[in-house]
This record gives structure tokens, C-alpha cells and sequence, in this order.
């Protein structure tokens, strides 16, 4: 074997031992997961990992929200009280025109709000159930990932919440928002309709209105729970128990044992921005 | 050297004064969309990007395609190229200059957009897009006017000059590559969520800018003693050719790619903008229409008849030039929020207002580049024709 011929094959060796130890180190590197190889060592057929992206690791608090459909599905009129509860308390104006309406919660059919499940062969009450739609205070936000200015951020509590005084409206969130749940003021909110009457029909001085030009969406009512309050939605339901809120990283809170008991389906899961908004149907 | 644009004919003040006129109109559109916010255009909550974003997308296409011209001169030191280099480069100085009015028109809160980097955010990719356009604008700036400066004076330019030249070469494919990252990097989005997106986007770029840029060299040609040359011109139907099959090559793999797979949400947008869905298809005659042109633009390429004569070739050019402005700068953007996330489909036509904006601010992207190829222009004549 001629020196040239040796050496290549050295270092075509070497190379190959770097290939595959590489990928490991790196791993160790940047997450720390030393652990995994050890898993599946003394179980020869298991599979090496879950097909599923990352298990979410609970940190601090995550607030999140069970919707039960039935419930709405009982008590004809809830869905439109608790949009309108949300609605006044947080000075949504009333725009008619649907193309540039704002609507922070609002109801749907079920084959618009689950687009990616089948639709055929449904029972028919389930085709007349309204589904409460709103911001799924996704735990990985595609918007919170693109707004070039922070203007839309996560809380410590886990709640995707809107700067309206830092927003330059690029509307880039709307974009990124896999839920459509995002609105945009396309003309002033403080004014006035067609027929003379003000948009918002009676302001709330403790919420602030906005300014034509920004983005906004449902905020979990963060400024009631700073305060101890139900969001405004939840309380709406009242006793019905149609909505159920609460930090789902807390083993004891209520929605953490429904949803221990109960099968939720979330909207659009395949797409790994982990909502926090779960329905029972 | 700017006094040359002060001197020409009475066409060129004509042209000037009609850009002026389109402009004006498009300010006084302006105003009153500020005033009243962005409800002023078509677009929706559904649609909330409508044509600023989309002649944006485009235009930075424009802008990275006098790479084209670019690359060869410096790298290879393809000598031939030496006469449209500066157009090229100046091609982009104008095509970054509209693409940057363009977001200004779209923001909801312009006076913010400062913003930006008040709160640099390093995980979005709309920073990074600032940064690169406004990086490319510079270099051009600087390599274009450096270049000309010493043209001029009668002597050679500085060494210091051509670092930023190497340097706009990558840079070039950096600007068309992050505004690709803009829009598949979003998960919901399935049109839009293709890796091969950025490579289009390049691909569409390297033909409709070399595209523009010839057609204005034949208009010169006509119009002024300015001759790129028979050599160059070979060459950059060339690059063009090969940039326009391989667009339409990546257009025809996300076909496949939808229609075989069987993928709902990869299938909507197609099915939309090419043959209508749920019986919305405003944007199906432009789109058949795009590949009708395509496929003369290619015709004309590939006859070697047709692509020596100037006119035919012109006629090619203009026909492939607006084949990729429709596929980009009307149906890839607004196909995309077609249907929404709740698959609705809801469409979207641009305002009146609107439109005039849109129409000045490629009336001043035309200013800008009428200027500075009049100055560069008159300073080559008046250099090699004594």
C-alpha cells in the first residue's frame, strides 16, 4: 500500500469517526442532552425517540384555557355573550364590513376552526356546535418569532401580549399567525360609523383604545388576572363552567385535572406552535 | 459630474416631467391614506398584505439581479461587461430605493418604523432584511459612484474601492434570500413554506433583472450613442436564458410537489391561482396569462433569429420581464393568504389610491435611475467619444 493511498484512508477514517461522534457533541453542546442516549440503552426495541417534536418543559407559569363545546352547544346565546363581554370590556370597535372588522373571540364552525381534520362523516350536532376561536397563546408564537420590534411578546405567564405603542404595524404577526387571530386597525377605531354612531359604543376608561395602524388580538384579559379577576370571557360563562382558565403548568389547578381526565384537542398541533387553548367536543 | 443630468434633450425632460406628474399624483394618494389609515387600499384582514409587499418582493428581485452583470466583471474579469457594470449597479440603487418607499407605504404607523432598531430583534427575519437592503443600497452607492467619480476625473479608481465590490456579490444573494426567509419561515403558511422558495426567488431574480437591464440597453441604443455591445448583449441573453428555465423549472417542481403528494394545504394556493377555488379565481387570467408570456419569452431566446434581432429580443424581454413580475409581484403574495387560516377565501382588490401610489413609487424608482443613467451615460461618451 503506497504512503499516498495509506494516508487517505487515515484520514477518511478519522473523518468518519468525526461524523458520527459530531452530531453527539454538538448535541451535548448546545442542549445539554446527555441523557438521551442513556434512555433507550437496556431496551433494545423501543424506539429511540418520540416522533413528536420536544416535550414542552413546564418553567414558571403558563396559562392556557379549556373550551367545552357542548356547553356551548347547551346554552344557545353564550358565545355571542362572551364576545361581547370581551368585546366592550376591552373597546373592540364594531366595524360591520368583514373585511376589516377586529374580533378578538368569535365563534366558528367546526370545519373552519379544525381545518386540518376530516370533515366527512361528522354527526351532524357537530356541525352546528360554535367554536370559540381566539389567540391560542401559542408556547412557541410564530409571531412573537417575527415582530421586528418586540411590539408582540410573551409574559412571564406564558400570555402573547401586544405593545400598541411600539407596534409600527408591518402586519407581519398577521401574517405569521397560523389562527387568523389577529386583527389590524385599518382606519381610526375612535371614530365613527357610516351611520354616525361611534364605534365603540361605550369606551371602558380602564383599557386603553388604540390607534389606527396597530395590530390586536385577545390578551387572556392579563390586565384582569394582574388584578385577581377572571378573563372577561370566563366570567361570562359563569356557572355554565363552559370555559375553564388557568396556569397549566400548576399539577393542582382546575384545568390542569380537566385536563387530566378529559380528551382536548388543540387547533393545528402538526404545526408545533403548542397552543394553550384546548377543546372539548 | 451631476451637472450632466441637468443637460438633455427635450425628450429626456418630457420623460422626466411625466415621471414628476405620476409622482405627484401618487403623493397627494399618499396623504390621504395617512390620514386615514391603511383602510385606504383593498387589502383585509384576511389579505393583509396586498401590492406594496408584493412590488416589494419583486423589486428586490430587480435589485439582486445586476449581480448578474456584476459577478462576471469582477470575479471572472469579464472585460465585456465593463460598459453596463455601472448600469447594473445603478439598477439597484434604484430598485432598493423603491423597494425601501414601498415598506414606508405599507407600515400602519410609518413614524414608528424607527422602531426597528430601536428594538433590534435578532429572531426576525424583517431586521435582517432591513439590515441587508439598506447594506446593498450602500455598497452600490459607494462602488457605483467611485467608479464613475474616477471615470470622470480621467484616472483609475482607488484599490479601497473594490473590497465593497467583492463584498456586494454575496450580498446581493443575501438580499433575495432573507426576503425569501420573510415569508418560508412561517408555519401556517403551506404556499409559502417551501424550502426551495429562496431558490426561486433567486432564480426569478437572475431573470428579470438582466431582463430590465437589456431592454433599457437596447432602448439606449436607439436613443443615445451608448452600445453595450454585440458580445455583451450575447452574453446576457445567455444568462437570462439559463435564469428563466431554471425559474420555470422551480415552478413546475411545486407543482409536482402539491399535486402528487395530494397535500390539501400545499394544493390550495396552486388550485386557487391557477384554476380557481371554491369559485373565487380573480388571479387566474393573470397567472395563465404569466405562463403564456413565459413561454414566448423562451420561444424568443431559444430562436436564434428572434433573440439577434433587437426588436424581437426586446419584445421577448418585455414579455418574460412581466411573466415574473405577475408570478412574483402579484400571485405569490396574495396567493398566499389565499385561503386563510380558517380557509375562507376572501380576495383582494387593490384601491385606485392605492394603485397611484404603487405607480409613483415606480415613477421614482424610474427618476432615480433616469438620473443616474444620464449621468453615467454622458460621462462614458464623453470619455471615449472625444
Amino acid at each position: 500500500m503506497d504512503k499516498k493511498r495509506r494516508d487517505f484512508l487515515k484520514i477518511a477514517g478519522l473523518s468518519a469517526i468525526a461524523g458520527v461522534a459530531a452530531p453527539t457533541a454538538l448535541n451535548t453542546l448546545f442542549k445539554g442532552e446527555v441523557i438521551a442516549s442513556d434512555h433507550g440503552g437496556g431496551h433494545g426495541a423501543e424506539p429511540q425517540g418520540q416522533g413528536h417534536a420536544k416535550i414542552e418543559v413546564p418553567t414558571g407559569k403558563r396559562f392556557g384555557m379549556v373550551i367545552d363545546v357542548n356547553k356551548f352547544h347547551r346554552y344557545e346565546g353564550l358565545a355571542e355573550k362572551c364576545t361581547n363581554a370581551c368585546h366592550s370590556i376591552h373597546n373592540v370597535p364594531k366595524f360591520t364590513d368583514p373585511k376589516v372588522e377586529l374580533k378578538w373571540i368569535w365563534k366558528e364552525p367546526y370545519e373552519h376552526a379544525f381545518t386540518e381534520h376530516s370533515h366527512y362523516k361528522k354527526n351532524d350536532e357537530l356541525h352546528n356546535m360554535p367554536f370559540m376561536v381566539m389567540c391560542n397563546h401559542c408556547d412557541a408564537a410564530p409571531c412573537v418569532r417575527v415582530c421586528p420590534t418586540q411590539a408582540t411578546f410573551k409574559n412571564k405567564d406564558g400570555m402573547v401580549l401586544m405593545d400598541f405603542h411600539r407596534c409600527i404595524g408591518c402586519r407581519f404577526c398577521m401574517a405569521a399567525c397560523p389562527y387568523g387571530s389577529r386583527s389590524f386597525n385599518w382606519s381610526d377605531p375612535r371614530g365613527k360609523d357610516k351611520d354616525g354612531k361611534p364605534l365603540i359604543a361605550k369606551e371602558n376608561t380602564k383599557f386603553p383604545t388604540r390607534t389606527r395602524g396597530v395590530v390586536e388580538k385577545c390578551n387572556f384579559c392579563a390586565e384582569r388576572i394582574a388584578v385577581g379577576q377572571e378573563p372577561a370571557c370566563v366570567e361570562a360563562c359563569g356557572a355554565t363552567k363552559a370555559m375553564i382558565f388557568g396556569d397549566l403548568n400548576d399539577a393542582h389547578s382546575e384545568i390542569s385535572q380537566v385536563l387530566k381526565k378529559q380528551y382536548t384537542i388543540q387547533r393545528k398541533p402538526a404545526l408545533g406552535t403548542k397552543p394553550s387553548v384546548f377543546y372539548i367536543i | 459630474m451631476i451637472e450632466k443630468a441637468l443637460k438633455g434633450s427635450s425628450l429626456y425632460w418630457t420623460w422626466i416631467c411625466v415621471l414628476l406628474g405620476i409622482m405627484g399624483i401618487g403623493a397627494f394618494c399618499y396623504v390621504q391614506q395617512y390620514n386615514y389609515g391603511l383602510g385606504y387600499t383593498g387589502m383585509s384582514r384576511d389579505v393583509s398584505w396586498g401590492l406594496y409587499i408584493s412590488q416589494f418582493t419583486f423589486l428586490v428581485g430587480v435589485a439582486a439581479g445586476g449581480v448578474m452583470v456584476v459577478l462576471p466583471y469582477y470575479i471572472h474579469d469579464y472585460k465585456t461587461f465593463g460598459r453596463i457594470t455601472i448600469l447594473g449597479e445603478f439598477l439597484a440603487i434604484a430598485s432598493v430605493a423603491m423597494c425601501l418607499m414601498f415598506i414606508m407605504a405599507d407600515l400602519g404607523q410609518p413614524l414608528r418604523a424607527l422602531n426597528v432598531l430601536l428594538h433590534p430583534t435578532l429572531n426576525s427575519m424583517l431586521f435582517w432584511d432591513m439590515i441587508v437592503l439598506n447594506g446593498y443600497l450602500a455598497l452600490n452607492i459607494i462602488v457605483g459612484t467611485v467608479v464613475l467619480q474616477a471615470e470622470y476625473k480621467g484616472t483609475s479608481p482607488p484599490a479601497w474601492y473594490k473590497p465593497f465590490a467583492y463584498l456586494s456579490i454575496p450580498w446581493a444573494i443575501s438580499i433575495h434570500t432573507v426576503t425569501a426567509f420573510l415569508y418560508c419561515g412561517l408555519p401556517g403558511r403551506h404556499f409559502w413554506l417551501t424550502a426551495i422558495l429562496a431558490p426561486r426567488f433567486l432564480a426569478s431574480a437572475f431573470a428579470a433583472g438582466p431582463a430590465l437591464l437589456l431592454f433599457i440597453a437596447l432602448i439606449l441604443k436607439r436613443t443615445t450613442k451608448f452600445d453595450i455591445g454585440k458580445e455583451a448583449q450575447n452574453k446576457l441573453v445567455t444568462i437570462i436564458t439559463y435564469a428563466a428555465i431554471l425559474n420555470f423549472f422551480f415552478l413546475g417542481l411545486e407543482f409536482f410537489v402539491g399535486y402528487y403528494s395530494n397535500l390539501p394545504g400545499h394544493m390550495h394556493t396552486l388550485d386557487y391561482l391557477f384554476w380557481g377555488l371554491h369559485g373565487y379565481d380573480q388571479l387566474v387570467p393573470f397567472m395563465r396569462f404569466s405562463l403564456f408570456l413565459g413561454a414566448v419569452a423562451l420561444v424568443v431566446l431559444f430562436t436564434p433569429q428572434l433573440k439577434k434581432n433587437d426588436k424581437t429580443l426586446g419584445v421577448g424581454l418585455v414579455c418574460l420581464f412581466f411573466a415574473l413580475w405577475i408570478d412574483k409581484g402579484l400571485g405569490l403574495v396574495l396567493g398566499g393568504f389565499v385561503p386563510n387560516p380558517l380557509e375562507y377565501v376572501t380576495e383582494y382588490t387593490p384601491s385606485l389610491g392605492e394603485m397611484c401610489i404603487t405607480l409613483a413609487v415606480w415613477a421614482t424608482g424610474f427618476l432615480i435611475l433616469t438620473l443616474l443613467y444620464k449621468i453615467a451615460i454622458s460621462v462614458k461618451l464623453e470619455k471615449e467619444l472625444p
